[in-house]
């Protein structure tokens, strides 16, 4: 079992690799490129050490992250009741669906202009568009999971002599509970896609817009290492979700553990 | 109608549904039955007959469009603790382990939290999933799901079991097994005080190797056709299958079920 993962593992990595090599192949030992268009795995790599060490790539994931963590909590606390009431309530949902259905498909992209003239440029702009990813994906989750109490959940329940109350907190609840978990996954996938495309335009700090800021200076080896610390943390993200949940509910993800 | 001290009552019980397109479809006509306590009674009759409505009626999941449904006298309003169901799909908290399931009803009653852990233990033990208390539901097969949802209503100590098809979902012979073991719980669990069991099934062997009578039913509407007395004695052991009284039973049960109305 372990060797196969191993090999797992070693799978994995082909790809990447043989991509790195002819990447250093076609910089490095035959140069094909100007440096400023492709610079070699070696000058990212430099660059990459220097932004870690003089601190500026730490000050630009912190300011991403910290707005990721402010956009998400507020599409919890607003989505999170919001759905319940629509996935609960019929007139609730009757009064409220014509709007969420028309604002749903802009793209949160869509609202830079808007944010930046209600907002202006910085956090609270950036922190308006990234909630608006995240918000959507919560609402419709909670609202499905609302919708998604098993009847014989509630049958089992009622016979065994629980309470309104009681089905409310040990059915409804857990019910619910894995499926907002499933919305704040896909939220915080969506928010971690638009909040480097908000600070592109609409910040001066993050990882958008360290990328922006050295497109300006034409240094593209600090763009790619930008880029690739954007893939490494949304990743790092999504496995970390992934074990929160396994670890709080674990009835979920089991499937595929057995 | 009415046997004095019958534990539950159907006293000309009815159901009728809206379909979709507006008009009233009939499910089950109009049926009279008296269920004595500690009495285990099957009911075996064509999908659709409205045999799970019948149950559904006395779960109080369902209300009947006519009639009354009785238990110990006193009309069946919603469902109740004192009426443990058993479902085909077993209807567990996937989210809660064995013991969390077990202990569903007892806490929901608000027994003590001590008083709850030693029901657990001796109804989990009766089951025989001692050493399987802390896995989830889907985590069990599905032999060992129905021994927990048997032991989640059994530990509530309801007066009258009533079990939609429990062996179903399962494979054959697994449901043989438990067909005994279902015998040895219901017996087990009887002793302190005596259950009261409706079963559905549209295995007709099984009805007869677990009842004291057999209610056939014909198609829908759902009526009574006839009500059948199992000879056997209790304790009930394998045997009896190969009993020619057995054959004959199966065979009337079957020919009721095949005649048209």
């Amino acid at each position: 079992m372990k060797g196969n993962r191993i090999g797992n593992f070693c799978w994995r990595l082909a790809l990447p690799a043989v991509l790195i090599a002819a990447w250093y192949y076609a910089t490095e030992i035959r140069p094909m490129l100007h440096p400023t268009l492709l610079p070699s795995p070696l000058a990212v790599l430099r660059m990459f050490w220097k932004l870690l060490w003089n601190g500026e790539l730490f000050v630009h994931i912190g300011a991403s992250l910290l707005r990721i963590f402010y956009a998400n909590l507020a599409a919890l606390a607003l989505g999170v009741p919001l759905g319940l009431a629509m996935g609960l309530f019929r007139p609730v949902e009757r009064l409220l669906d014509g709007l969420l259905s028309i604002f749903r498909p802009i793209p949160p992209l869509a609202w830079v202009p808007l944010s930046i003239l209600w907002l202006g440029i910085g956090t609270t702009s950036v922190v308006f568009i990234t909630f608006l990813a995240a918000f959507f994906a919560i609402v419709i989750n909670t609202i499905a999971g609302a919708r998604a109490v098993d009847r014989l959940h509630m049958r089992a329940a009622l016979s065994l002599g629980a309470s309104r109350r009681r089905i409310m907190t040990h059915v409804v609840l857990p019910t619910v509970a894995s499926y907002v978990f499933t919305g704040l996954r896909i939220a915080i996938g969506v928010s971690w896609m638009s909040i480097v495309a908000a600070e592109l335009i609409a910040a001066s700090s993050g990882l958008g817009y360290m990328i922006t800021y050295y497109r300006e200076a034409l240094r593209t080896d600090a763009i790619i290492v930008g880029m690739l610390t954007i893939g490494v943390i949304g990743l790092a993200m999504d496995l970390a979700t992934r074990r929160i949940e396994q670890w709080l509910m674990p009835w979920r993800t089991g499937y595929h553990l057995a | 109608m009415t046997a004095a001290g019958a534990k539950i009552s159907v006293q000309g019980v009815a159901k009728t549904f809206q379909s979709a397109a507006g008009d009233a479809v009939s499910a089950l006509g109009e049926v009279d039955l008296d269920i004595a306590p500690g009495e285990f009674v099957s009911i075996v009759g064509p999908s659709g007959c409205g045999k799970s409505t019948l149950l559904n009626v006395l779960a109080g999941f369902e209300e009947p469009s006519q009639g009354e449904a009785l238990m110990d006298g006193r009309p069946i309003r919603g469902p109740g603790p004192e009426r443990g169901v058993v479902f085909q799909e077993y209807a567990l908290f996937p989210w809660l382990t064995v013991a969390g399931n077990v202990a569903f009803g007892p806490a929901s009653r608000g027994i003590a939290a001590d008083e709850v852990a030693a029901r657990v233990r001796h109804y989990v033990a009766m089951v025989k999933l001692d050493g399987s208390e802390r896995k989830y539901p889907h985590e069990l097969s599905g032999g060992m799901r129905q021994r927990c949802a048997l032991a989640r209503c059994i530990a509530n100590d309801p007066d009258v079991l009533l079990m939609d098809e429990p062996l179903a979902a399962l494979d054959a012979l697994t449901r043989l097994s438990l067909q005994d073991e279902l015998l040895r719980i219901w017996s087990e669990a009887s002793r302190e005080r005596p259950k009261t069991v409706l079963y559905i099934t549209h295995a007709i062997d099984e009805a007869i190797y677990l009842s004291d009578r057999v209610v056939v039913m014909s198609e829908r509407p759902g009526r009574i056709r006839r009500v059948i007395e199992v000879p056997f004695a209790r304790p009930r052991a394998p045997e009896i299958r190969t009993d020619p009284r057995f054959h004959a039973l199966t065979d009337e049960i079957w020919l009721l079920l095949r005649r048209e109305p």
